[in-house]
């Protein structure tokens, strides 16, 4: 059976020329990077390359970069430190569209006494920065906003929101797991003081993340322990998983140029279909600046689950914010914040292309989802709904 | 990814009796496409009074178009009395089960099957009669429906009241009514049952540590998960039971309390009056 991979926002294959870097440190080079003796050297030197990789990769310093198990730990690591090392400010500023690493945390940090605040998005998934401005006071600790979004891919203005966040002193995070890799990036003339990323979204495996501290940040370690990573996080390197890390970035600024206009290309052509040939059909953030990779669209009267796994039959693999899809009863909270309306939002499907996709893929995709519609749509009790709808359009 | 029995698949993937019925004796409606399901079940008799053609139409996710399947099936050749026997467990049943969170399809079945019984007795148009108050305002759960649920599926937890009707599930305003309601019904069974004294005459070890587990699971554990904690049989020496403490109740500085007063007391009251509760680390 012929398979299609379009949920890269939810994890990408590991490149080929990734495993082969990382292999022979989990055969051979297999020491300690700390240790005093000879089988050290080619693991530190290793892991003091992969961080000029991932360094150039940001327009970073090398000795900005910290390695981590995940973008999961990155962020709980730049949120805790900026309550750690500045105990008398207990706010934070946030927004209802993060991902749950982010949302997770802060709503656990709220029971513990902290402040948080929730900055609201538009149907478009754009935020108010003057109810950013509005939001900071002098007890915030760090603002924390996403780069882009995971199931809509809209890009927040990143810079503008910075120099908002900056000219109030407060510290700047942004959670960019979905924008490395994706977007250019040149931390060197940035606001932002924090970044997360993670590996697996951009060809690495799973299991590695990496933090960008700014110079003269002060941080406190959230895994704590030896000297690694100069006490910024404690736990022996993992020297085969960094290594691929290094290499993942490298690779992405060498395909960056070329990716992301042909994936681009490939989801207007995918969302100009299905608009096309699927009545009652909407994307979602369509008007904001988005990912090049990733489409989120919904379908009215047909169900999110109901829809992957028919498209997992025909060797799709896609992802939904349906409600079904993840035990809950209501469907994603980005669709919801954005007031996506329920009857669309619990059909909601995400494509998310990476550089291994080919053109035909997207015929592909819109060849068998086409049918699927149509036959959820036969079983919905709905259905008059829809050729009433379909019959006003004409 | 769900865990979907075979046969759920089988029910997604090649629905039966798809679409509607001319000229049907019964239809009933239930849910919104607001809710994220809805299901609209209709039916014909034939001169017995027996289900002769049954049809649905499901707006939902795969384990609501099997269940509305399913129950096609079950009712198909059935009086409306023995039709109306059909329980939400029967369904899930004949499906291999569903997970836990997927119950309130099965509920969703019966509902409609009820909905539709009713609109051919010329009780109601159809829709699923108003019964009670509203709880639940995010998705229109009353509290007889709730009581229902409870009742039929033995719920303990206020989870499990959402896994099986939905309320609770959105805003989650109503969840101390609903946490109400349930100590309520199960304050009564614990009232229905006859021996709240402890039996006369030596355990068995095996008697003792079922009836540890039963007293736990009714009187103890609704009350610790209500506060996000829970408690664990580790193991029962002769008089002693050993328990470990979960979630909140694992770090709450009055766990001490919890142990003495409120477990062992119960386990005295239930089980037997010489019992002392330890708590342990594993």
């Amino acid at each position: 059976m012929r398979t299609v991979y379009v949920d890269n926002n939810a994890t990408t294959a590991v490149a080929p020329e990734v495993l082969d870097a990382m292999v022979p440190f989990l055969k051979e080079h297999y020491g300690n990077p700390s240790s005093m003796h000879l089988f050290a050297v080619e693991p530190q030197e290793a892991v003091a390359r992969a961080r000029e990789q991932v360094a150039h990769l940001l327009g970073a310093d090398p000795s900005e970069i910290v390695f981590t198990s995940c973008g999961s730990e990155s962020d709980n690591a730049a949120i805790r430190s900026a309550l750690e090392t500045q105990p008398f400010k207990r706010h934070i500023v946030t927004t209802k569209v993060e991902h749950a690493a982010v949302l997770g945390l802060c709503k656990q940090l709220q029971l513990n006494g902290c402040q948080v605040t929730f900055l609201s998005v538009d149907g478009e998934g754009r935020l108010d920065l003057k109810e950013l401005e509005e939001a900071i006071t002098d007890q915030t600790a760090i603002v924390s906003i996403m780069y882009a979004n995971n199931e809509t891919g809209i890009v927040n203005p990143i810079e503008e929101i910075g120099r908002i966040v900056k000219s109030k002193g407060v510290l700047f995070h942004s959670d960019a797991v979905q924008a490395v890799g994706k977007l250019p990036i040149d931390l060197a003339e940035s606001t932002i003081d924090v970044l997360s990323m993670s590996g697996h979204k951009l060809h690495a495996p799973k299991g590695i993340g990496a933090l960008y501290i700014r110079r003269g940040t002060r941080w406190s370690p959230f895994l704590v322990g030896g000297h690694q990573e100069h006490g910024r996080r404690g736990g022996t390197e993992n020297v085969p998983y960094i290594v691929a890390l290094g290499r993942a970035c490298e690779l992405a600024e060498q395909h960056l140029g070329a990716d992301a206009p042909r994936e681009r290309k490939m989801r207007d052509r995918l969302e100009k279909e299905l608009l096309t040939r699927i009545p009652d059909s909407r994307v979602n953030g369509g008007w904001a600046e988005r990912l090049p990779n990733t489409l989120s669209i919904c379908f009215e009267f047909v169900e999110g689950e109901a829809i992957l796994l028919l498209l997992s039959q025909s060797g799709i693999a896609a992802s939904s914010g349906s409600a079904c899809t993840s035990g809950s009863l209501e469907p994603s909270h980005v669709l919801r914040a954005m007031g996506v309306p329920f009857t669309y939002a619990h059909g909601s499907v995400r494509f998310s292309f990476s550089r291994y996709n080919q053109d035909d893929d997207v015929d592909y995709i819109t060849d068998t989802l086409v049918p699927i519609i149509k036959r959820l749509r036969e079983i919905s009790p709905f259905k008059r709904q829809v050729n009433t709808s379909a019959a006003r359009a004409k | 990814m769900w865990d979907y029995s075979e046969k759920v698949m089988d029910h997604f993937l090649h629905p039966r009796n798809v679409g509607e019925v001319e000229n049907p004796d019964g239809v009933g409606e239930v849910g919104s496409l607001a809710c994220g399901d809805a299901l609209k079940l209709a039916f014909k008799l034939d001169e017995q009074g027996r289900i002769k053609v049954v049809k649905f139409q499901t707006f939902g996710c795969a384990s609501a178009i099997a269940s509305s399947s399913a129950l096609t099936e079950l009712v198909n050749g059935k009086t409306l009395e023995e039709a109306l026997k059909i329980t939400n467990r029967e369904i899930a049943a004949y499906l291999g089960g569903l997970p836990e969170e997927k119950m309130h399809c099965s509920v969703m079945g019966r509902e409609a099957l009820e909905a539709a019984i009713a609109n051919y007795r010329g009780q109601g148009q159809g829709k699923k009669p108003l019964e009670g108050k509203i709880i639940c305002k995010c998705f229109g759960v009353t509290d007889k429906e709730i009581e229902r649920a409870v009742k039929e599926n033995n719920l303990l937890t206020l989870d499990q009241v959402t896994h099986y009707t939905k309320a609770g599930g959105g805003c989650g305003g109503c969840k101390p009514l609903i946490q109400e309601i349930l100590d309520q019904l199960v304050q009564a069974r614990v009232a229905e049952r006859p021996a709240p004294h402890p039996p006369k005459g030596r355990l068995t070890n095996i008697q003792k540590i079922q009836m540890i587990q039963e007293t736990l699971a009714r009187e103890v554990r609704p009350a610790l998960q209500r506060d996000g904690g829970d408690v664990e049989l580790i193991d029962v020496v002769s008089d002693r039971v050993q328990v470990a403490l979960r979630g909140t109740c694992s770090n709450c500085p009055a766990s001490s309390v919890t142990v003495h007063d409120y477990i062992q007391a119960k386990l005295r009251e239930f089980v037997a009056d010489d019992i002392v509760v330890e708590e342990v680390e594993e």
